[in-house]
């Protein structure tokens, strides 16, 4: 598994957003529409790309965790919409620059897939919520993983559902599809993805490592007999299990 | 080379991506934070299991 | 008879007799359009106005009715009775979204005439519009059951509820819009996109509707 090592991981992440960004700032040309402000494209959409499909990776773990009850798959799935929650905040952050740039106005209610990650935004935030409420820690990790599901599915029918209802009066507003888009502008848009869906696995598999590994000190505990420092047990955050393989 | 006007433009931009480096950099703090506790506990049970060890 | 005629026929017969719900629910439709006649500030309304409000309370008599089903049944342990005894989970899923549809659409035969009554110059579109609304209230009965059911075994379950509700109805409110701005507008009702946000309903309730067959009997699961 070494090729997919953390390590490893994090130096690919590294090298496709550097290069991504090199590519960005020195070899796509300015949007012959927004002029400079359209470089904003290239780390906004990434971020939400990768957030959306974040979610929806969190929902195949869902239900993966409902069919074999494997614990496993709950942290996978809560790390998942975690990271794709802090990808989301900074989508929003970066549209709404991009909307300020271009539109003097800190948000744009024309613009139908800003406002749908809104909508998707607003609807996992409510996990955290959720998993609150939930005492008994089976149930949580079931519950939680019923939301992840129906939350996944109505990703694709909101947008759906936005697009429709915006684009009958109001034309895009970041559409950079006005003259279409160069091939140096693909290729530092594709870049950039790569980058962002790296950056999102590493991370995701960071916190998974950091999880096992507090996991497995408090099973080290438990078997020394020694006493928890106070504060520590999350009543929200699922522990992974023992049969967890994560390789560092 | 690239256009890198200093003007209203370039500020937003320059902007986004900063706001974007600053969440990955404070994730990573967190993270860090984190690990170090993971690696504070880690000690202070490998103390314990020594002593442990050395008595019993 | 099968558990979900039996489950569906208590509900509806608890609710005939005590009448705890549906007349509530209407009242406060009612109180709901003087607060928006004023909060708007219109005497009459028309388009997409007219549709925002229709919908604005359905929606928010639908999280009143579903309380009602829910909390009724899990404080008289009308769920560990259910689940003590051989049913599938979705018996009980299909029993409480027809339910809900059906006090849903008790509730419009209702509201839509008063609605009608209080704010509309043309009353052409309020038939066409009552459709639409069936297909709305199915994909929020399908949404809201999922939900309550994750809602009721949780402490704070009344702001939990509406918390996950409302953002996954906001397609069904888009959609329901939508339909309703063309069928409610000033110059008389106009068919034109109404069939593209009927699809968009379809799918809405299909999607959910599978949703919580699938996943139900996870949810009751002790």
């Amino acid at each position: 598994m070494s090729l997919l090592s953390l390590r490893n991981l994090a130096v690919a992440t590294a090298v496709l957003l550097a290069g991504g960004f090199a590519l960005v700032f020195f070899h796509a040309p300015n949007d012959a529409d927004q002029g400079f402000i359209q470089k904003i494209f290239y780390l906004h959409v990434p971020l939400a790309t990768c957030a959306l499909g974040g979610f929806v990776v969190a929902a195949v773990h869902a239900i993966r965790h409902l069919r074999t009850g494997d614990a496993i798959h709950d942290a996978r799935a809560y790390v998942s919409i975690h990271i794709s929650i802090i990808f989301g905040v900074a989508v929003l952050v970066t549209g709404s620059i991009w909307a300020r740039a271009s539109w003097g106005k800190w948000w744009v209610w024309d613009e139908p897939t800003l406002v749908s990650f809104l909508i998707v935004f607003l609807l996992y935030c409510t996990y955290y919520p959720l998993r609150f409420a939930i005492e008994d820690r089976d149930r949580q990790a079931r519950y939680a993983s019923v939301f992840a599901i129906t939350a996944g599915a109505f990703v694709p029918l909101n947008f759906l559902a936005v697009r429709l209802a915006e684009s009958l009066v109001h034309p895009r507003v970041f559409a950079t599809a006005e003259g279409g888009m160069t091939g140096e502008m693909w290729l530092a848009f594709l870049t950039s993805l790569a980058g962002m869906a790296l950056l999102w696995v590493t991370l995701v598999r960071f916190e998974l490592v950091a999880k096992s590994a507090s996991a497995r000190i408090s099973r080290l505990r438990r078997a020394l007999d020694a006493e928890a420092p106070a504060g520590t047990r999350s009543r929200v955050a699922p522990s992974v299990p023992s049969t967890a393989t994560t390789s560092g | 080379m690239p256009a890198l006007p200093l003007d209203e433009a370039g500020k937003y931009v320059a902007g986004a991506y900063l706001v974007f480096l600053a969440l990955v950099l404070i994730y990573v703090a967190i993270m860090a934070a984190k690990l170090a506790r993971i690696e504070r506990e880690l000690g202070e049970l490998a103390d314990l299991a020594e002593e442990r060890s050395s008595n019993g | 008879m099968s558990p979900f005629r039996a489950i569906l026929a208590k509900d509806l017969r608890v609710e005939l007799r005590t009448l705890q719900s549906l007349p509530g629910m209407a009242l406060f439709a009612m109180t709901t359009f003087v607060l928006f006649r004023f909060g708007l500030d219109r005497t009459s309304l028309s388009g997409s106005l007219a549709a925002g409000v229709i919908l604005a309370t359905v929606l928010f008599a639908a999280l009143l009715a579903i309380n009602r089903l829910f909390v009724a049944e899990r404080d008289e342990g009308g769920f560990d009775a259910i689940r003590m005894a051989p049913i599938d989970g979705t018996a009980l899923f299909a029993a409480k979204a027809a339910a809900l549809v059906i006090y849903l659409v008790a509730l419009e035969l209702v509201l839509l005439p008063a609605f009608g009554f209080l704010f509309l110059d043309d009353w052409a579109g309020l038939a066409p519009l009552a459709g639409v609304l069936v297909a709305a209230d199915v994909g929020l009965a399908a949404t809201g059951v999922l939900v309550s059911a994750i809602g009721v075994n949780s402490r704070a379950r009344d702001l939990l509820v509406p918390l996950l509700l409302l953002p996954l109805a906001v397609p069904v409110m888009i959609a329901a819009a939508g339909a309703g701005e063309s069928l409610l507008a000033a110059g008389g009702p106009s068919y034109d996109d109404v069939g593209k946000w009927l699809a968009i309903l379809a799918l809405y309730d299909l999607v959910f509707v599978a949703i919580g067959y699938a996943v139900y009997d996870f949810l009751l699961e002790d």
